[in-house]
């Protein structure tokens, strides 16, 4: 190879979803629980709440410091453990550090299934045990990404703005 | 998501059909403003909720084809298109900079480049630093607190110079700053500096990207790698913006804040903007860019060789030549050619040089380069004519030299014509 493939900073591209899998989720989904989401609004965990709410998800707002407070019309619960059976979630959405995504798998296998579809790990999150684990019991887990840019990529709105979404085609785009 | 070879993407990265209406080519959207379902998208959009066009001053479908076709080419995370190269400089360095911050750049540049950094930038309260970029030690010894960013041409006007973008780029690495590259001369079909390790591209996208003399532009292309939070040098993109109610750019957007900023900060308070006529022409172009590139390195090559053995040559500054001391440079980082844009200097001087330009038949005398025509220039009396002499040799343009840009025309009949011209 060249000399300078150390210096190769290409944006990672984490995972195996392929962009079919990652629209069959995104189309799938009604209702998702975001473990870590602040209330600050500037924070990248409020702002990617906000925009799938703003997109028609409904939003389950897991928060043990917030416990109580009203986010996105939905009351902040402390955890997974504490969603009301009648509230079916299909994906999890975990803005936590890797070390504590292993706990919140547990937790969502414990409480969230049969419904439960996806286990989702946002930028910089990934956890290969407990992605196996997820996977094992039948769900799909998407790691290092983020549901608000990939919505925006495969749906056609970062296309708006100039960046390199990597969708070559020839067919009319389809939306959500 | 399939890995695409580069002539494909050069034709089809960011232009599905038309949503609208199915054209399969591009539409040219020449209109300024766009209607808003309610007030609640509106209001989305202002806020940076929503990705979407307000007003052509910021996004216009055209240019955002345009713009994703160029970041896909350079390997970027995504792009900015503006007005001309010239702006895309200033577009790029605005970001970075505050007032007392210098940006450390190369001496072998385009003259007017060295004028915008050597001159007008000081009046934004920014200064430049110019340093023999072969030397790297140089680069970091001129890197201080107060450096924002490091700056050179990938191939550089008027010589064809070639940079070792690599070794450059582990001095930016080490020192924590960005390592903008323009890579007007080379295009990403010579030369990827992303790859190579450079944080930013710029382009004037008149020249090659074009390719045929038509409109003037500008892209700067970001990686994405970059982390803008990890010290306080950065506080355009790390620290709260206040027209945004405090947003700040990087911890939100993450890899894609730089152009998120580039297009709400950038274009909506710069106006630099590209119109969508000239992203139309460009596309065009980039549609064939690797079979001009091809042809335009196979015919620099050729007249490059033929001027070395010419009588009243004294020396061509071609990397492409197997005699150059950069051929080595050349054959290792920049495979597919030197590009074809180089110097020649004339044993008789000045006044042999200015003969030579006005016996020309088919080659044009333009301050143009990468037109599929060929062109020259006199640089030292018409591009570099701002700067002393001592600039002038040390940007490679000293007064017996001629600056050529070898178009896509028969060979021979270049050779033909530079003959009866310098003979």
């Amino acid at each position: 190879m060249d000399t300078y493939t150390d210096f190769s900073n290409k944006p990672a591209m984490p995972d195996s979803n392929s962009d079919e899998q990652l629209k069959a989720i995104l189309r799938g989904t009604k209702t998702v629980a975001v473990v870590g989401v602040s209330t600050n609004p500037v924070r990248a965990s409020y702002f990617v709440a906000r925009y799938l709410h703003y997109r028609g998800y409904r939003i389950i707002p897991v928060n043990p410091g917030h416990a109580g407070k009203t986010l996105f019309g939905e009351k902040i619960i402390a955890s997974l453990a504490d969603i009301p059976d009648e509230i079916h979630v299909d994906m999890v959405d975990i803005f936590r550090r890797a070390e504590h995504v292993p706990a919140i798998v547990d937790e969502a296998l414990a409480n969230l299934l049969p419904g439960l579809q996806t286990i989702w790990m946002q930028f910089g999150i990934r956890h290969e045990e407990a992605a196996e684990k997820a996977r094992s019991a039948g769900l799909n887990v998407v790691q290092d990404r983020c549901p608000k840019i990939e919505y925006q990529r495969l749906f056609g709105e970062l296309r708006k703005a100039g960046f390199n979404t990597g969708i070559v085609s020839s067919r009319l785009p389809t939306g959500r | 998501m399939t890995e695409r070879g580069f002539e494909t993407l050069q034709i089809h990265a960011g232009a599905q059909p038309d949503p609208a209406t199915g054209a399969r080519q591009t539409p040219i959207y020449q209109t300024t403003g766009y209607v808003f379902r309610d007030v609640e998208h509106a209001a989305a959009l202002f806020d940076l909720k929503e990705v979407g066009f307000i007003y052509s001053r910021l996004t216009n479908p055209t240019v955002a084809v345009l713009q994703e076709r160029i970041a896909t080419l350079e390997g970027g995370t995504g792009a900015v298109c503006c007005s001309s190269g010239h702006a895309a400089q200033i577009m790029a360095l605005f970001p970075l900079m505050q007032p007392g911050c210098n940006v450390v750049v190369s001496s072998r540049l385009y003259g007017g480049t060295i004028t915008q950094f050597s001159q007008t930038i000081k009046r934004f309260g920014w200064t430049a630093r110019f340093v023999d970029f072969d030397d790297t030690d140089a680069i970091a010894a001129a890197i201080d607190d107060s450096t924002r960013a490091v700056f050179c041409e990938s191939i550089a006007n008027p010589e064809g110079h070639l940079f070792d973008i690599p070794a450059i780029a582990k001095v930016t690495s080490k020192a924590g700053l960005p390592l903008i590259v323009d890579n007007t001369t080379a295009t990403p079909y010579l030369c990827k500096p992303i790859e190579m390790g450079a944080t930013l591209v710029v382009h004037s996208t008149t020249k090659y990207m074009t390719g045929n003399g038509t409109v003037t532009g500008g892209c700067i292309v970001d990686s994405g790698t970059f982390d803008w939070s990890a010290s306080a040098k950065f506080p355009s993109l790390s620290e709260p913006e206040p027209a945004y109610h405090g947003l700040k750019f990087h911890e939100t957007f993450g890899h894609m804040a730089y152009v998120f900023h580039g297009i709400a900060v950038g274009l909506r308070d710069l106006g630099m903007t590209m119109n969508p006529q000239a992203a139309h022409y460009t596309l065009l172009g980039l549609e064939t860019l690797s079979l001009r590139m091809e042809r335009h390195v196979a015919n620099a090559t050729r007249v490059a060789e033929w001027l070395e053995n010419h009588p009243a040559v004294e020396s061509v500054s071609y990397a492409g030549l197997a005699s150059s001391p950069q051929h080595d440079l050349q054959q290792r980082l920049y495979p597919k050619g030197a590009s074809a844009l180089f110097c020649f200097a004339l044993k008789d001087g000045y006044d042999a040089c200015v003969r030579a330009v006005e016996k020309l038949e088919l080659i044009s005398h333009v301050a143009n380069l990468g037109d599929s025509r060929s062109l020259i220039i006199h640089s030292a009396s018409t591009t570099h004519r701002q700067l002393d002499e001592k600039q002038q040799v040390a940007a490679g343009a000293g007064p017996n030299v001629l600056r050529l840009s070898i178009g896509i025309e028969t060979v021979e009949d270049i050779i033909a014509d530079l003959e009866q011209a310098i003979s």
